[in-house]
């Protein structure tokens, strides 16, 4: 049986060690005691001594490798024996010899560089041309320099930095630049010859990243990167979802409230009609959890809802045992809290689900980014009024609306979207089944 | 008040501790029956006796660690070194015993001694005699740094230092011995160690100097308001240990604008410490880098021309000030 000799720790400090020379070559006949190897720590050269008794069967590191501390250098074993094949962990080659004191020379020369200009160079700086004034105060990289004191002042007075012209140094913006940022209005560019009508202005201003607007940043950057999104359109018929829409509330919107009655959007039907074909089409309901898929048991249905600087999904939960009604006046109270800023986080979070909807926009068709956690998300554009093949082979005037679904192809494939879709089309068009 | 000179002022403060205190005593190299080598004793060794002026053999550590042994058993000496370079034969002296003792006692044993005499460049003694080491001294926690620009400051600091219960290394520049100014003729007259003062008002830069290079920062603060309208204000620092931070912050963030000149070598000199706190008290404040100008890093020259330029002079304190205002020159 074969031994393997090992890197020895021959320094305190040392983690690798540099086979400089072999002092026996394969094949040699090694008795215990015997040295086999030059090798060079960080502190010193040293021999490796050994303890085994037969012949170096192979040299696993060549001279001038480093290798780790406890890493095979060599086997040692009978004559004729098969060396055992090992993993050799080499180093990174050490740094020049003794590097203490390397360091205090490298040090030396530092002091060239420092701020602190030694006297005899000051006819070079002095010399050197001052920077024009007008060198812009934005880097390439879209960083405003500005000293600490302007940024404080800019702060306090509400100056953006950005449009400020800097007199400093490269272009750095200084207190008094604030100052006079400050105090001149907002001029147009000078010269200017054009008419003299405008269609208002644009203010240009930098604002902090709110904290929903971060994150939503973060997890839609994480969803967009993490979730291999795929993309599916189904375009529906949306005829009878209109009609039943205008019949439902010719008649429920005008009872007083107390009697039950309601308005109910397009949106209503569609998220009604989303949770239902999710009962049919589970696979649709499920997230990637990494090491395992998680198949919900509910349709905990999110829906975007756009508020001034930015964008909340509450969360109606158990959609699927909702009542039409109990989605509508859910969605209601919850897109209200939404533009009051008062939903509760357990409002928002937990969904399986989503619903986007640009429709009142004019939208006609898009693709939403998946919800992270969700394995897709459907994305509602307009009804609109097109010329149609009608059964009878007949161009006629029909309304149209286009259902996009993004899906996570780690979680579901096509097949399992296309029979999504195809089960949210046929009750979107036979929307009679949302009211029972 | 007296109009006399920078050594007159260090004379008559030594003078009068003598008589007021019976423990304080002057030792070291010529300094009395050849009355000292720059004249700041010149004449006590007549007026007060072998007792109070002690000519010691060229051996720095054996007398400053006579004097620190002195020190723990009650005496006060003023120890004076020919040149500020010869301290540190006895470094081991002032770092491991004056310095650490009261540490190390437990607060038992105090050592007040005052190690005093002529530092820095100028005098065309090349590079042995021209050290500048108050960074190195204010390294050590428990030593006091005074590096006086003024004859008044030199009296008023120096009777300070005599009276303090811990080690102060006061470091005088060979530059300033002939230098004129009003000093108080009070005997009781004092400044307290870690003040620093504002030598002149100014609104748009603030100078941070201390020992010669205040009257540097002065000349150049001269300059500056007639040729460029610029309002310097010179903070002289006066002690580098204990370090006044507030005088030196509230100057920085009346003017937004700090250049600090300094005798020292450039690398981890005194101006690097203050740099450094300026950039972390002040920073908001700041509205252009620190600048600092410092000796040539090199050990000094004998040659006189040469020598001459290795130490900042109130032209290289305006020039950067220019630099710094972005004024061509």
């Amino acid at each position: 049986m074969a031994e393997i000799i090992e890197m020895p720790k021959l320094s305190d400090t040392m983690t690798t060690g540099t086979l400089i020379k072999w002092l026996k070559q394969e094949g040699d006949e090694i008795s215990s005691g015997d040295m086999i190897a030059e090798v060079e720590t960080d502190k010193a050269t040293m021999e490796v001594e050994v303890f085994e008794d037969g012949r170096l069967l192979k040299q696993y590191v060549q001279e001038g490798d480093s290798v780790a501390i406890g890493s095979p250098i060599c086997a040692i074993g009978e004559e004729g024996e098969e060396a055992p094949e090992v993993e050799v962990e080499t180093a990174a080659p050490p740094e020049e010899s003794d590097s203490d004191e390397s360091d205090g020379t490298n040090e030396e020369e530092e002091p060239e560089t420092d701020d602190a200009e030694p006297v005899a160079e000051e006819n070079e700086s002095v010399s050197a041309p001052a920077p024009a004034p007008s060198v812009k105060s934005t880097t390439d990289d879209g960083r405003v320099k500005a000293s600490p004191l302007a940024r404080k002042v800019a702060e306090e007075m509400g100056v953006d930095l950005s449009r400020v012209q800097g007199t400093g140094p490269g272009g750095r913006i200084v207190k008094a630049d604030v100052e006079q940022a400050s105090q001149s209005p907002q001029t147009p560019g000078a010269g200017t010859s054009g008419p003299s009508f405008t269609f208002g202005s644009i203010e240009e201003k930098t604002e902090k990243v709110s904290n929903m607007r971060a994150t939503i940043a973060k997890a839609l950057v994480k969803s967009k990167t993490e979730a291999p999104h795929f993309y599916l359109q189904s375009e529906v018929d949306a005829e009878a979802l209109a009609n039943i829409r205008q019949d439902l509330n010719s008649f429920l919107a005008e009872l007083p409230a107390q009697d039950g009655g309601i308005k109910f959007t397009v949106n209503d039907l569609i998220l009604k009609a989303a949770a239902m074909a999710a009962v049919q089409v589970p696979g649709i309901n499920r997230s990637w959890q990494k090491d395992t898929i998680k198949q919900y048991g509910s349709v905990h249905l999110a829906f975007g809802v756009a508020i001034d600087d930015g964008l909340v999904t509450p969360v109606i939960r158990d959609a699927q045992n909702k009542s039409l009604r109990e989605i509508s006046t859910e969605a209601r109270e919850l897109i209200k809290k939404a533009r009051d800023r008062k939903l509760k986080p357990d409002e928002m979070s937990g969904s399986t689900l989503t619903v986007t909807n640009l429709g009142m926009f004019g939208i006609t068709d898009f693709y939403g980014i998946i919800n992270p956690n969700n394995a897709a998300i459907l994305s509602v554009g307009a009804t609109i009024k097109q010329p149609v093949v009608n059964a009878h082979d007949q161009i006629v005037v029909g309304y149209r609306m286009k259902v996009g679904l993004s899906g996570d192809h780690r979680v579901i494939d096509g097949a399992v979207g296309a029979q999504y879709l195809d089960a949210l089309r046929k009750l979107l068009e036979k929307p009679s089944i949302l009211v029972v | 008040m007296a109009v006399i000179t920078y050594r007159q002022a260090l004379k008559d403060a030594l003078a009068e501790e003598i008589e007021r205190d019976e423990n304080v005593f002057i030792m070291g190299e010529e300094v009395a029956q050849y009355n000292g080598a720059y004249k700041v004793t010149e004449g006590l060794w007549k007026r007060f006796g072998d007792k109070r002026l002690v000519d010691a053999p060229i051996s720095e550590a054996g007398f400053i660690g006579l004097g620190i042994g002195a020190s723990f058993l009650g005496l006060r000496p003023v120890i004076e070194m020919m040149f500020f370079s010869f301290v540190y034969v006895a470094w081991d002296q002032a770092v491991n015993n004056a310095s650490s003792l009261r540490y190390m006692s437990g607060g038992k044993i105090n050592c007040p001694i005052v190690i005093r005499g002529p530092a820095n460049a100028g005098t065309n003694v090349g590079a042995t005699h021209s050290h500048t080491p108050e960074n190195l001294a204010a390294n050590f926690p428990g030593l006091k740094v005074v590096v006086p620009a003024t004859p008044a400051d030199a009296k008023g600091l120096l009777k300070s230092s005599i009276r303090d219960n811990d080690p102060v290394f006061f470091m005088e520049s060979t530059l300033l011995y002939g230098n004129e100014g009003e000093v108080p003729d009070d005997p009781d007259f004092t400044i307290p160690l870690g003040k620093a003062e504002v030598k002149l008002e100014g609104s748009d830069i603030t100078l941070v100097a201390h020992g010669a290079m205040v009257l540097e920062a002065l000349k150049a603060a001269k300059i500056l308001k007639k040729e460029q309208n610029i309002d310097a204000e010179v903070v002289d620092l006066r002690s580098i240990r204990p370090l006044d931070k507030e005088t030196i912050l509230k100057s920085v963030k009346k003017t937004n604008k700090v250049l600090l000149v300094e005798e020292n070598k450039p690398f981890c000199g005194v101006g690097a410490q203050i740099s450094h706190l300026i950039q972390r008290e002040a920073f908001d404040y700041l509205d252009s880098p620190v600048h600092r100008i410092s000796a040539v890093d090199a050990p000094a020259f004998y040659s006189p021309p040469v020598e001459k330029i290795q130490v900042p002079s109130a032209d290289v304190v305006v020039r950067e000030v220019r630099h710094m205002f972005q004024i061509k020159a």
